[in-house]
């Protein structure tokens, strides 16, 4: 199955949740489409919701919740159909 | 106060510890990781580092900072904006360690910082309020009753919302009549409590502010500054005075902050921010920041009085060097927020390293920066690289001046907002100051339309 890489485009901190009380945006195993956000990078002060950008089911997070990523770091890996 | 220690980062960091030298009072800097090697930590006498480059993991940790002044001797603590300026927590554990808090005790800061309470101050001090229901209100008759006390048009809120979310504007009685029940469910789904309070919706709305200096004892007013040119809330054009006020609102104002001031016996610089109408000319209070402003070299700029300084002697126990007739203004000053930021990218934030730097500079352009060439924007902290101060015999010769500043500045390596700045210099209806809260993002979205 063709694996689609889900990247930052911008560098800061990775979260998994909208807010800390909020449960995930995608838990490992869910559907997601195009534009449905798998997670939020927070760069100076201001959030950045990062969209899976495929359909597909997402089989993996790369980074964990609140680690430092880099603009083009893969985040998550979508498996599409 | 002879050893003061600075517990903030970037420009403001800068400013600080630059009046403090010009006092003779030796300074401390603090930095996260990443700020090891900034600017101010060059500049001041010494460095302590205190923790990792998130600011939850080193400026926002008031241990950290209570250690770091334990460690060199700091008799004294200036908090800048942001960060932990506002929490009086902090003011008190830095009191508690038996240290000088530049700024007003922790009481009045949670005083202030309350809405409700800060409002009852002003009420107490006969400082006009935005009309509307101290409370909730219990459904939709006792809504349109409320309303005809506020006057329309309304706002609608939820009251456990927050940062404009849940808010509904009404025009009418019918208008009220119909959306409040639906306002109300969908508060109740969004944050667990239906409960809606009203506030009178101002069209055409200015936002204006009034610089205080307090003892404890006496207050003065140092004129106000407008800033109604905003983004999302945050300002990006501020200037004294007010293009947009008359001189009768103009004293009202300043009167009522000074008034306010007196009514909690405020210490240190403050600002006093006021809504204005535009249409009417009638002014509101709002709240009060209970600490030095980004915004805050305006003000120097056209009073000659160092607001920094002027905390450090308050802090340090003087009286008001000042009575208010010594206040004088001369002049117009204009300050812009130059961000790391790319306009065409919908200010996408710019992290990363500059190349050469060039600042403005000349005849009557201040520019505050912790900006050098060769550096770099730090991911972890606000997008703000520089504020260029002009000032000008009157607005339009700042505003003249502000082109040469602007077109002089420059940054390689990554896109920043000076070029918009620059772009909105020449528009007719900043010339004229025919501008509210909402006008700039207006103009946005039509500039982005029309590219």
């Amino acid at each position: 199955m063709p694996r689609h890489e889900v990247v930052s485009p911008i560098p800061g901190v990775f979260y998994r949740r909208p807010d800390p009380d909020s449960p995930p945006f995608a838990e490992d195993g869910a559907s997601v489409t195009d534009d449905s956000p798998v997670g939020l990078v927070e760069v100076m002060k201001s959030f950045h919701q990062i969209p899976a950008g495929a359909s597909g089911t997402v089989v993996e997070f790369l980074v964990g919740d609140e680690d430092e990523v880099d603009a083009g770091q893969p985040v998550a890996v979508v498996e599409t159909a | 106060m002879r050893r003061l220690l600075v517990a903030n980062r970037g420009e403001i960091a800068v400013r600080i510890i630059r009046a403090a030298r010009d006092l003779g009072i030796s300074t401390v800097a603090v930095a996260s990781k990443a700020d090891a090697d900034a600017l101010h930590t060059r500049l001041a006498d010494t460095s302590v580092e205190i923790g990792p480059s998130p600011a939850s993991k080193s400026y926002l940790v008031a241990d950290a900072l209570l250690a770091a002044a334990k460690e060199t001797g700091a008799d004294a603590i200036h908090p800048g904006y942001g960060f932990l300026s506002e929490r009086a927590a902090f003011a008190d554990a830095v009191a508690g360690a038996g240290l000088t808090f530049v700024g007003p005790a922790g009481s009045v800061i949670e005083r202030m910082g309350d809405k409700v309470a800060a409002r009852e101050v002003a009420r107490a001090a006969g400082v006009p309020t935005v009309p509307g229901t101290p409370g909730g209100v219990s459904g939709v008759d006792a809504a349109v009753e409320a309303a005809r006390e506020t006057g329309y048009p309304v706002m609608l809120k939820a009251a456990a919302g927050g940062g404009g979310r849940g808010i509904r504007v009404v025009h009418d009685e019918d208008g009220l009549r119909s959306a409040f029940g639906q306002a109300s469910t969908e508060a109740q789904k969004a944050f667990g409590d239906g409960t809606m309070y009203l506030e009178r919706f101002v069209e055409r709305a200015r936002h204006v502010e009034v610089q205080v200096l307090g003892d404890g004892t006496d207050a003065v007013h140092l004129f106000e500054r407008e800033c109604s040119l905003q983004r999302r809330r945050q300002k990006v054009v501020e200037e004294a005075v007010s293009p947009g006020i008359s001189q009768q609102v103009r004293d009202a104002m300043t009167t009522a902050a000074v008034q306010l001031c007196r009514e909690v016996g405020y210490t240190s610089a403050g600002t006093v921010e006021f809504l204005v109408d535009d249409d009417s000319g009638a002014f509101f209070f709002i709240e009060m920041n209970t600490r030095i402003q980004v915004e805050h070299p305006t003000t120097e700029l056209v009073t000659g009085i160092d607001l920094v300084a002027e905390q450090l002697r308050i802090a340090a126990g003087s009286r008001l060097r000042f009575t208010q007739e010594q206040i004088e203004r001369r002049g117009h000053a204009i300050e812009y927020r130059v961000c790391a930021e790319d306009p065409a990218r919908d200010f996408l934030p710019q992290p990363g390293p500059v190349g050469r730097v060039t600042l403005p500079s000349g005849p009557w352009v201040r520019c505050d920066t912790w900006l050098e060439p060769d550096g770099t924007v730090p991911p972890y902290y606000d997008s703000l690289m520089a504020k260029v101060v002009v000032w000008g015999a009157d607005r339009e010769e700042a505003l003249a001046r502000s082109r040469r500043a602007l077109d002089e500045f420059s940054v390689s390596g990554i896109a920043t907002t000076a070029g918009l700045l620059r772009e909105l210099t020449d528009e007719p209806w900043v010339a004229s100051a025919d501008f509210h809260t909402s006008t700039l993002e207006q103009w946005l979205t039509s500039r982005k339309e029309t590219s």
